[in-house]
């Protein structure tokens, strides 16, 4: 489904060099786990994944369901089944979550040539989805992520992400300023998501979000380079003995 | 009124400059002559079979204009309007005084269908009748071309009719408001219009009579080289209510309009009046290249105890507006609203806001300001809340918040708090925001388009000021605000 090659980019800013040729392939089922110290990064594959303007492409490529993935807008990405649960969500004040979560799902229904959804149908599929993640009413009355508290915010994103039904999750340090009982939760609706249609990359600094969900790949980044793939027992090991092996390995 | 796709798809298929609205009406029309003279003034006063005593204040206006000075302290920039270069009276050559609805040119009638503007209320009344009926005084050029549910209205004790009739059915009521809140020397404009006023609106509601219906005046500039001044009284006696929309197009032209109005807004005891407008005159194209100046002075007069106005407004057009609808809070605990949108695009200069008077005891007011910046434009708030010193309790909240769009629009905020009575309580809230790229990004990610995402983060910005819009118009301003931004990023 996915095929990065030798990736290698910068900040369009500065010039400074993050990703320095990273090969990743991902087949549709798979959960593959990036993981890494901070800095190393993560954030930044994702967000070239999805297509940010900050990050510049210099060499390699990205193929995502046999197309140029680099080709292709933000929004197109989207549409073509590409989504991101951000590490640090968006505030869009004034706008409720609500009015947020329907614009975005006309918007891709629209570019894929679909009819927008019915308000009923629409009502219908958010209760149902939001009961799961133990989103309330009153919060998706609320402008989106504004005064959320971090768990919040990564209960909004899952939602999000089940609603949009991507082939494509990735999910950035998702596990980030949740609670054991939120962790659990995010984690069952991640599970949820697990399809043999759908792939995932789970971005993580911790161990602890991969005791709930189970990946199939274990790739520990350091300095822009994937410097170890393994199997999920290599979660536990980086648990044990940190980075500081890959991270000299590295350099 | 047309639905959200459609209207955008209208438009785009347009031009780039995206208005919809820039069409001109082939009509036979009547001009008076070019200038401003005592004599254009006879010849207006004439046309409308004004009593005496009219002609005279007008005259005297004219008089006095001639000693003014045109005032520069606006934060606008436009060349020396030559007032003789004007025409000060034009009108479709097919009406000649109020008609019925079968009577009105069809070519008028395919305008307004075109706007999306109902003028055909036997149709509504022959068939399924919408939830919220709307009586419409439609003012084309100089002229009120038919006024509609007037005698529906009547029965209710409501007047509603042009400000031409109203000089001739109702003159002893005229006479007593007309100038009782905008002075005739109240400044460069207004003066202009007392002296000029073509045609407008004139509503009288009873004592105690709540309005049935929401009335509404739709004003329209069509011939070339004519200023619009527009005249509106409104005067809601005694523990009355109206609701009162206004909106207004003009075609498309390389050359300046000018357009002057003034609305006086009359409450008595306990009455209320709420006045909306959504103003979308032809902003000028995308160079900056002609546009209305729009030059008006709108102010409520709380007359009466307990009593309330409100002024909500959405600016999207024209190319100058100069706009600072008012209350002066006489009656003791009457209370003033000013909720507005301001969008500027363009080449747009935009200089609005609200005087708050507080003069009575108790009095309330409160001022919500969005103000949307894109292009080349220019946005500023302006207004002044002050206290009398004999007023005592006095309240106001006023927020004032900017969104800027691009890099090259300015937004300016000038707040004047004057307070004489030392029991005033006056907050002023202000903020300045921009769509941030990370914003833009996380939409976009999501799948919206860049246009959808600008439109959303808009809508809820303006969020607060929609609400106060009548439903109808609520939805129609939102898609307005939506087409006005159109081409502002990437
Ligand atoms: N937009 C940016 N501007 C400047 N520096 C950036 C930007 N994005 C990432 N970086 C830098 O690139 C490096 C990698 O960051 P990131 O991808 O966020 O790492 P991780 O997610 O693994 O912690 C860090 O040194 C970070 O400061
Ligand atoms: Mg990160």
């Amino acid at each position: 489904m996915l095929e990065i090659k030798n990736l290698h980019a910068r900040i369009a800013e500065d010039g400074t060099e993050i990703l320095r040729g990273i090969d990743l392939k991902v087949n549709a089922g798979e959960v593959h786990a990036v993981m890494g110290p901070n800095g190393s990064g993560k954030s930044t594959l994702s967000y070239i994944l999805a297509g940010k303007e900050d990050y510049e492409v210099t060499e390699g490529e990205i193929i995502f369901h046999g197309e140029n993935l680099l080709d292709m807008e933000p929004d197109e990405r989207a549409a073509a089944g590409v989504f991101l649960a951000f590490q640090y969500p968006i505030e869009i004040p004034g706008v409720a979550t609500m009015e947020f979560l329907k614009t975005a799902m006309n918007a891709q229904r629209k570019a894929r040539g679909q009819a927008e959804l019915t308000i009923p149908d629409f009502m219908k599929l958010v209760r149902a989805k939001a009961a799961d993640l133990n989103v309330t009413m009153d919060m998706l009355k609320r402008p989106l992520n504004v005064g959320f508290s971090g768990g919040e915010k990564k209960r909004a994103e899952i939602l999000q992400m089940s609603l949009l039904e991507p082939s494509l999750c990735v999910l950035d340090e998702t596990d980030s300023g949740l609670d054991i009982d939120a962790l659990r939760i995010v984690s069952e609706g991640v599970n949820k998501l697990r399809s043999p249609e759908r792939a995932m990359i789970v971005i993580t600094h911790y161990q602890r979000l991969l005791d709930h969900i189970v990946p199939d790949v274990v790739h520990v980044l350091s300095k822009g380079k994937i410097v170890k793939t393994g199997g999920k027992e290599l979660a536990l090991e980086l648990e044990k003995n940190g980075y500081a092996d890959y991270v000299g390995e590295a350099a | 009124m047309p639905a959200v796709q459609e209207t955008i798809d209208q438009v785009k298929a347009i031009d780039v400059d995206q208005y919809k609205y820039g069409f001109v009406t082939d009509i036979d029309s009547e001009k008076g002559a070019k200038g401003l003279s005592e004599e254009t003034v006879r010849f207006l006063s004439a046309k409308k079979d004004e009593p005496e005593w009219m002609t005279e204040w007008r005259l005297d206006a004219l008089r006095r204009f001639r000693t003014m000075e045109e005032p520069d302290w606006a934060r606008v920039d436009y060349p020396k309007i030559d007032f003789d270069a004007l025409y000060y009276w034009a009108a479709p050559k097919s009406v000649e005084g109020p008609k019925s609805l079968d009577e009105v040119d069809p070519e008028l009638l395919a305008t307004y269908e075109k706007l999306g503007i109902p003028l055909r209320e036997q149709e509504i009344l022959a068939g399924v009748e919408p939830k919220n009926r709307v009586a419409v005084d439609a003012v084309f050029d100089s002229v009120s071309v038919v006024t509609t549910f007037k005698e529906e209205l009547k029965k209710a004790g409501v007047i509603f009719c042009s400000i031409s009739e109203a000089l001739r059915e109702y003159p002893d009521l005229v006479k007593k408001y007309l100038g009782s809140v905008v002075p005739v020397t109240d400044n460069y404009y207004a003066t202009l219009n007392s002296a000029v006023f073509s045609d407008g609106s004139f509503v009288y509601i009873p004592e105690g009579v709540r309005c049935p219906m929401e009335l509404s005046t739709y004003f329209r500039i069509n011939e070339q080289n004519t200023g619009q001044f527009e005249r509106t009284l409104i005067i809601a006696d005694k523990g009355s209510y109206v609701s009162y929309l206004e909106g207004c197009t003009a075609p498309q032209r390389d050359e300046n309009q000018l357009h002057a109005a003034v609305v006086e807004l009359v409450a008595l005891d306990d009455a209320e009046i709420k006045y909306s407008t959504v103003q979308n005159w032809f902003p000028g194209d995308s160079q900056g290249k002609g546009g209305i100046y729009n030059f008006v002075t709108k102010r409520g007069d709380c007359r009466g105890k307990n009593s309330k106005i409100a002024w909500t407004q959405v600016e999207t057009g024209s190319a100058i507006t100069w706009k600072y609808p008012s209350c002066i809070l006489r009656g003791d605990n009457s209370v003033g609203e000013f909720y507005s949108i301001a969008v500027s695009n363009g080449y747009q200069q935009i200089d609005s806001g609200t005087k708050m008077i507080h003069l009575g005891k108790n009095t309330s007011s409160r001022i919500i300001s969005k103000g949307i910046s894109a292009g080349r434009s220019s946005n500023t708030y302006r207004g002044l809340v002050s206290a009398h010193k004999k007023a005592s309790h006095t309240r106001n909240f006023t927020q004032c918040d900017s969104l800027l769009i691009g890099q090259e629009c300015g937004a300016h905020t000038v707040p004047y708090i004057e307070s004489k009575n030392a029991s005033a309580v006056f907050e002023h809230e202000a903020t300045t925001s921009k769509i941030s790229d990370d914003q833009m990004f996380y939409c976009l990610q999501r799948g919206m388009n860049e246009e959808e995402a600008v439109a959303l983060i808009v809508n809820g910005f303006v969020k607060d000021v929609i609400q106060q819009l009548p439903m109808e118009f609520a939805v129609e301003a939102q898609k307005l605000i939506s087409i006005s931004l159109e081409g502002s990023v990437g």
